[in-house]
């Protein structure tokens, strides 16, 4: 039992972390991260768990993440199932009182949005399906637009001090947030009625967006890898249909939407699908920049 | 034990929190309803919206407008049929039910006591499995009770007997990096013990874990951890409880506990590690143990005394750019080192043509032993992984039992190999080759094929 004494003794006497003014924020994908981060300015500290070319839906909770969420003030998630496999691990190991589901530390992007793609029947057999629908808002910028709005409210709450900043920062993101869209919208007015193909459906908003029709995807059901069985079906599938895109996450595997390229000829195109999967990504703004850019430029 | 009354203490912290927290989760209640209703018209508006800019698209065709502008965006809204159909569960007031079927083949030696030379076994024997089998089906029950506690349920379910494998509650609302646990649990210590065999790399448990708890230790008490506030991660804990699982037996009071500390942290954005140090200590009453004595007859031994050991662990992660889902390695290991100090008693066994005498006399031993294995994803699905069990036997004292019972300086080995492919992250298939040098003289192939099941809610994975 000595030892045990011997232990907290050492530890408590650990240096305290200076206290630091900006609020500590935990982001579970950049694209949250990146947004905290337009509010917030310089009055937050972000995090963010996941990288581009890392597939948010399969994510370890590693022990960096551990400590992370037990330092945090806020925990931005996409929510709607999409953390299901590591995000609990995190919540519950972390010790962190401000950040547990219904804390005001605790904020799910998707919360109160209408969600494409909700199944009306939930079977396995139908794939690693998103039972609360489909979680991939951030292809959407009305959708950032609406997630924005709950966001600075959420800041205003946790740090009131500071309220009248967030909302300064969020008038501000707010103004160009819409001419950039009407821009978007303007730009991408050819893309409009045109056939896609995607890896994986996470580009639903996407297409909703920009009047876009997904006629296919890679994985043969959700979360499940593409073969060369399903590769084929999905040929036979696109007959007759002039597909113009066939589009990919950073973190998906090039090969199946390449075969598909090498069959139909439609262009494969890999999408930034959140901050950071390519260059001049870095912001939301560039984030749909490149996007746009890259949906025009694949003929 | 003068740790009980700071665990109770601990414990006993969050009731003065709970009227504040309630206040502030009314509060978050209450945004979150009128949230839902503003949605809920936001949605409706956004209809109406939809429906307006058809018209003004249409009275615009017929303007014969032939400006290009961009028809006017639509939020998403869920559509007709699917509100109507029943509520998807996954709000997470039921409880996440999940059900792990395992089993498979396997072809072996018939060995009576398969336990690794010069060891004092677990009493639950771990004989020979041989051909088809269901092995244990796990039952999974997880859910927060309310905003301060978390619980969580697992049974093993197999021919006519359930066993309570997993009972606690958890506490949510501790604040300062503290979490404390209650019920039964599987301890902390090392890296395997707290996970369940469907996590397992292997078909089976390193030998070292088969020596040291039969398999993992089990707690039926208290558990406190804390997370230090710093972005190096470390986390240091403690358990006490009845004891009595082996190493441990049951008598009445607190009969064991632990101490453990992991740090670990990221290595660029590829790699990952952590690594800890633990400590357990347990009083076992008359713990039996059958192993064969110097007639190479089964004896059963009784142990009493006390049992401590040091564990250490260690894993490394890989996977380019952190990405998992194509290819990633994974290298794992742990020691320990226990001594135990008390009295040996060898059952008499004279009348089946043993040696042994009844009698008891004193016992001390010092063993160690380790595994290394690395498990590596080489393509989407397969993986392959390569164990050593190495256990070391050390300075065994019988003192008079030394005229009954073996002594012996045999280095216990196994080298375990898999292969194993995931249809999916919810299905796998492995197949496992191991030769076992256990046992002195019974050197054994063993052929293992084995399937994995999960069928139910996504399970949250530990690191
Ligand atoms: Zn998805």
């Amino acid at each position: 039992m000595k030892y045990l004494a011997l232990l907290f003794g050492l530890l408590s006497a650990l240096p305290a972390v200076p206290a630091q003014a900006a609020l500590k924020v935990f982001a579970c994908e950049p694209e949250w991260g990146a947004l905290t981060q337009e509010l917030g300015g310089a009055l937050v500290s972000v995090y963010s768990a996941t990288m581009a070319q890392q597939d948010p839906h399969h994510i370890e909770a590693r022990p960096s993440l551990l400590a992370r969420t037990r330092n945090a003030d806020l925990l931005i998630c996409t929510g709607a199932g999409l953390e299901a496999g590591w995000l609990p691990v995190l919540l519950a190991q972390s010790g962190n009182a401000k950040v547990q589901t219904g804390q005001p530390g605790w904020f799910m992007a998707t919360d109160g949005l209408a969600l494409l793609e909700k199944p009306i029947k939930l079977d396995r057999a139908m794939g690693d399906v998103h039972a609360a629908g489909n979680p991939h808002i951030q292809q959407d910028p009305h959708m950032i637009a609406a997630v924005a709005q709950r966001l600075n409210q959420r800041l205003q709450q946790i740090d009131p001090a500071n309220a009248a900043t967030y909302q300064h920062n969020y008038d501000s993101f707010n103004q160009r947030w819409q001419v950039a869209m009407a821009r978007w919208e303007r730009e991408a007015a050819p893309l409009r009625g045109k056939l896609m193909v995607s890896h994986h459906k996470a580009f639903t908003y996407l297409y909703h967006w920009l009047g876009m029709t997904e006629v296919g995807t890679l994985e043969p059901l959700p979360g499940i890898d593409p073969s060369a069985q399903s590769l084929v079906t999905l040929l036979q599938q696109l007959k007759g249909k002039s597909v113009y895109a066939i589009v990919r996450a950073p973190y998906n595997d090039a090969r199946a939407s390449e075969w598909l390229h090498d069959h139909i000829g439609a262009p494969a195109v890999e999408l930034p699908f959140t901050i950071g999967g390519e260059s001049g990504t870095d912001n939301l703004f560039g984030f749909f920049d490149v996007t746009v850019k890259r949906l025009l430029e694949a003929h | 034990m003068r740790v009980t009354p700071i665990l109770l203490g601990v414990l006993a912290l969050p009731l003065p929190m709970a009227a504040h927290a309630s206040t502030r989760s009314d509060v978050a209640q209450l945004r979150a309803e009128l949230e839902a209703m503003r949605s809920s018209y936001e949605s409706r508006i956004a209809q109406l919206e939809k429906r307006l800019a058809e018209s003004e698209k249409k009275e615009n065709a017929l303007a014969q407008n032939r400006e290009q502008t961009p028809p006017a965006y639509s939020a998403p809204v869920a559509d007709a049929a699917v509100m109507q159909a029943p509520s998807a569960p996954t709000t997470d007031v039921m409880p996440k039910i999940s059900l792990v079927l395992q089993g498979g083949y396997r072809a072996e030696k018939d060995i009576a006591n398969r336990t690794p030379v010069g060891f004092l076994p677990a009493s639950s024997d771990t004989g020979s499995k041989r051909g088809f089998s269901v092995d244990e089906s796990e039952l999974v029950l997880d859910a927060n009770v309310d905003p301060y506690w978390k619980g969580h349920a697992t049974f093993s379910i197999i021919d006519g007997a359930a066993n309570v494998e997993e009972a606690w509650f958890q506490s949510l609302q501790l604040g300062d990096g503290l979490t404390a646990k209650g019920g039964r649990f599987l301890s902390n210590i090392g890296y395997l013990n707290n996970q369940h065999p469907h996590m397992w790399d292997f078909a089976d448990a390193p030998l070292m874990y088969q020596v040291m708890f039969g398999d993992r230790l089990s707690q039926d008490g208290v558990q406190v951890t804390w997370l230090a506030p710093t972005d190096q991660y470390l986390e240091v804990g403690a358990e006490i409880g009845n004891g009595n699982a082996y190493p441990g037996t049951s008598h009445p009071g607190a009969g064991d506990w632990t101490v453990f500390a992991h740090t670990g942290g990221d290595v660029g954005i590829s790699s990952n590690w952590r690594a800890g140090i633990s400590y357990v200590q347990a009083r076992a009453d008359n713990r039996k143990g059958t192993i064969n004595d110097l007639n190479d007859v089964s004896a059963d031994t009784y142990f009493s005394g006390k049992s401590r050991a040091w564990l250490a662990d260690f894993i490394w992660k890989w996977a380019p750019n952190g990405n998992n889902h194509n290819q990633y390695f994974k290298l794992q290991s742990e020691y320990f080192h226990r001594n135990e100090g008390g009295q040996l008693d060898c059952s008499n066994n004279l009348a089946s043509g043993g040696s042994c005498v009844g009698l008891t006399d004193n016992y001390t031993s010092q063993q160690s032993g380790w595994y290394l294995q690395g498990v590596y994803q080489f393509m989407p699905r397969w993986r392959v992984g390569l164990r050593q069990d190495q256990l070391n036997v050390g300075t065994v004292d019988l003192s008079g039992n030394a005229a009954y019972l073996p002594a012996t300086s045999y280095k216990p080995e196994k080298t375990s190999i898999m292969l194993d492919y995931s249809p999916s992250e919810f299905s796998r298939f492995r197949v496992q080759w191991a030769q076992d040098r256990s046992i002195q003289n019974l050197p054994d192939n063993v052929l293992t094929l084995q399937y994995i099941m999960s069928l139910g809610a996504h399970g949250a994975h530990t690191y």
